[in-house]
C-alpha cells in the first residue's frame, strides 16, 4: 500500500517531521505544508536529519505555503519537490491513502 | 489613560500563517499603542519567521499581515528584538528580515532601525526586565 503523509508542523516547535520520519517505510511519500515547509529549507538546525531521510523516501513540499511565508524555491534542499496545488492533489489521487502527522 | 508606564513585553514564539498567534499579537500591539507605554517586542524561535520579507500569500488565500510590520514605527514601536540564535538555527540572518525604522524627531526626523539582535542570555535579561509580557 502506498501511502502520502503529510505534515504541517514545524519542526522546531512540534515532533511531528521526526514521528513521521521514523516510522515511515523505504519509498514513502512525505509532503511537507504549512508550517511544515520549514523543515524543507537550507541550512536548519534540522536540515542533517532531513537530507538523512532523503535517502530512503520521496519528500515534496507545497510551494503556495513556501511563498506566503518569503521562502523561495532556491531556498529548499536539494532533492525535496516543490508542488503547488495541483501536485498536491496528484501526490493523494496516486497513493493508496493520506496519512496525516498532526 | 493609565498614569503609570509600563514596561510591555510582547514575545513572539509563533510563525506565520499556521496558527493565528502572530496576527493577533500584531493586532494587540497596535491597539496596545494607543495607551503611552514602554512597549517592546520579542521574537524568539518560530517568532523569528514572522519578519521574513517578501511574504507572498495570494498562493494560500489568506491575508498577508507581514507589510503591517512596518507600520509599527509610527506607532512609536522602536524596540523590537530578534534572538540570534534562533535565527541561526532556522538558517537564516538579519538580510532575510524585513528593514524596520522608526523616524527619531529628536534628531531631525532620522530613520532608525527598530531591530537589535540579541543573544539568547540578552533575552533572558530582557524578559526579566519587563514588568507585563504578553505571550503569543
Amino acid at each position: 500500500m502506498s501511502t502520502l503523509h503529510t505534515v504541517n508542523k514545524s519542526p522546531f516547535e512540534k515532533s511531528s517531521l521526526d514521528a513521521c520520519l521514523s516510522r515511515v517505510g523505504a519509498g514513502a511519500n512525505v509532503l511537507l505544508l504549512e508550517d511544515g515547509v520549514y523543515a524543507a529549507t537550507k541550512g536548519t538546525a534540522v536540515e542533517p536529519r532531513v537530507k538523512q531521510a532523503l535517502d530512503s523516501v520521496k519528500l515534496f513540499v507545497l510551494g503556495p505555503d513556501l511563498m506566503a511565508r518569503g521562502l523561495s524555491e532556491d531556498r529548499v534542499i536539494d532533492g525535496i519537490s516543490v508542488v503547488d496545488y495541483a501536485g498536491f492533489v496528484d501526490l493523494a489521487a496516486e497513493n493508496d491513502k493520506v496519512q496525516a502527522w498532526l | 489613560m493609565s498614569e503609570t508606564i509600563k514596561k510591555f513585553l510582547y514575545l513572539n514564539r509563533k510563525a506565520p500563517y499556521g496558527t493565528i498567534y502572530a496576527w493577533e499579537s500584531l493586532e494587540v500591539v497596535l491597539i496596545g499603542a494607543a495607551f503611552d507605554q514602554d512597549v517592546s517586542l520579542a521574537f524568539v524561535d518560530d517568532g523569528v519567521y514572522q519578519l521574513i520579507k517578501d511574504q507572498d500569500t495570494k498562493g494560500i488565500g489568506m491575508k498577508n499581515f507581514s507589510p503591517t510590520y512596518t507600520a509599527l514605527g509610527d506607532y512609536e514601536v522602536k524596540k523590537v528584538f530578534v534572538e540570534k540564535e534562533s535565527l541561526e538555527e532556522r538558517g537564516l540572518t538579519l538580510d532575510d528580515l524585513q528593514h524596520l525604522v522608526w523616524e527619531d524627531e529628536d534628531d531631525d526626523w532620522a530613520e532608525k532601525d527598530s531591530i537589535e539582535l540579541v543573544s539568547r542570555e540578552e533575552m533572558t535579561a530582557l524578559m526579566e526586565d519587563a514588568e507585563v509580557v504578553f505571550s503569543f
